[in-house]
């Protein structure tokens, strides 16, 4: 059987569009009851254009104090803690002493107790983030408030982003975090049964407490800091970030990289400096 | 014919073989999945309806939680406005297996016969159950 151009663009149009109009009513009984329905934030939520961190560490004092910030993180957001198996650990947020911090920027005549402070880390949520640029599967992503947002499910572990981040912040599950440490216990010692735990094979981090903003509550390690970790709109020339930025001295994680770090490290100065 | 013997007789080992799990399973009856709705919670629930109807949490309750996934992890909406304007807050552990505090005669007793194993379970936390 042989056709002609114009029968054959006859057949051709008229199967679209009997294939456009199956496909609608197969999607419209497939997902009848979803129509009218819809996804909203709540209400109660923080909202912000660009969330960021001001941690001045010269509120921390004892070794309790910076433990009592990790602790309270990595509790509720159930990481495993690796007691023994330091080559396995996982960390969101952990002290790192000055030189480590601020790399390049230490020198001779540096006070002694300045070069021996120690300084909480965490992932920065830069505006220019590396990790996103090399995610493969879009599973580390900037989320329209700033938040650097990782995305488990969808986490392939090619840890690309961890060669890519300058600032460490990211770690890899070598081991199921369900499982035990060398020593035979459990790695989360208590679950929260509210919050996931990650699996086998993903990268985690800091997620600057998405869950916690969601329903109105400031991030876990800033609500137990003393005001050492002060959490707030960057954006917002009111917030209490920006005034803090205002009237002390900041620096910033390895700014040359160009990342751009949402957490602002106030470096001695005075309430008035 | 040639060997028609063998043939025949080849072919009928062969069909005797190959219809094995057919007749093997005939007449035994595949109970049919029974998924258990009674747990404390879901007794105290003045109506006893789940976020959509029963007839569409059984056929997309997949498809739900999937964009319920993405909607809270992609877009940070965690409240869901069903079918009749009501709100959910939007959660596999503390929402959906508050009321399913029975996984394993609700979810596993479908997903088992079915044999699917969702992946689920690899991080959310499920609920601490009694019996094994
Ligand atoms: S600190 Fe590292 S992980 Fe966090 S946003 Fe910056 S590049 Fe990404
Ligand atoms: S390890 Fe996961 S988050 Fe990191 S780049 Fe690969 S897929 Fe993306
Ligand atoms: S902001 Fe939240 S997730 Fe990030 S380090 Fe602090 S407590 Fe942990």
């Amino acid at each position: 059987m042989s056709i002609n151009r114009r029968q054959f663009l006859k057949i051709a149009g008229a199967s679209t569009v009997l294939g456009l109009g199956g496909a609608s009513v197969v999607n419209s009984l497939k997902r009848g009851g979803l129509e009218a329905s819809q996804m909203s934030p709540d209400p109660k939520g923080l909202v912000a254009k660009r969330w960021g961190f001001v941690v001045d560490v010269s509120k921390l004092e004892s070794e309790e104090d910076y433990k009592r910030c990790a602790d309270a993180c990595h509790n509720i957001h159930n990481v495993p803690v690796f007691k023994n198996d330091k080559l396995h650990e996982v960390k969101w947020i952990w002290k790192e002493p000055f030189e480590n911090t601020f790399p390049g920027t230490e020198h001779e005549y540096m006070s002694h107790e300045f070069k021996e402070k120690n300084f909480l880390v965490f992932c920065n949520h830069c505006a220019k983030p590396a990790c996103v640029k090399v995610c493969p599967t879009k599973a580390t992503f900037k989320r329209k408030d700033g938040i650097v947002m990782q995305d488990m499910h969808r986490c392939i572990g090619c840890r690309f982003c961890m060669a890519a981040c300058p600032f460490g912040a990211r770690s890899f599950n070598y081991l199921d975090p369900r499982g035990k440490d060398t020593d035979g216990t459990p790695l989360i010692k208590v679950e929260n049964k509210t919050f996931p735990t990650r699996m086998i094979g993903v990268v985690e981090k800091c997620t600057a407490c998405y869950e916690r903003l969601s329903i109105g509550q400031q991030p876990a390690c800033a609500e137990v800091s003393n005001g050492a970790i002060v959490f707030g709109d960057l954006e917002d020339p009111n917030s209490e970030v920006r005034k803090i930025i205002a009237t002390k001295y900041t620096i910033r994680r390895k700014p040359e990289l160009g990342t751009q770090p949402s957490i602002y490290y106030v470096i001695g100065g005075s309430e008035h400096a | 014919m040639y060997n028609s013997g063998k043939i025949i007789a080849g072919l009928v080992v062969f069909l005797a073989f190959f219809a094995f799990p057919f007749y093997y399973n005939l007449g035994k009856a595949n109970a049919r999945p029974e998924p258990k709705l009674n747990t404390p919670v879901i007794q105290q629930l003045a109506e006893k309806k789940c976020v959509e109807s029963r007839d569409f949490m059984r056929s997309e309750h997949m498809q739900l939680l999937n964009d319920w996934r993405d909607s809270v992890v992609r877009d940070g909406n965690r409240i869901y406005v069903n079918a009749e304007g009501k709100k959910h807050t939007i959660s596999l552990q503390n929402t959906c297996m508050n009321c399913h505090s029975n996984k394993k005669e609700f979810c596993d007793s479908c997903h088992n016969y079915m044999a699917v194993k969702p992946y689920c379970w690899s991080c959310h936390i499920q609920p601490k159950e009694d019996k094994s």
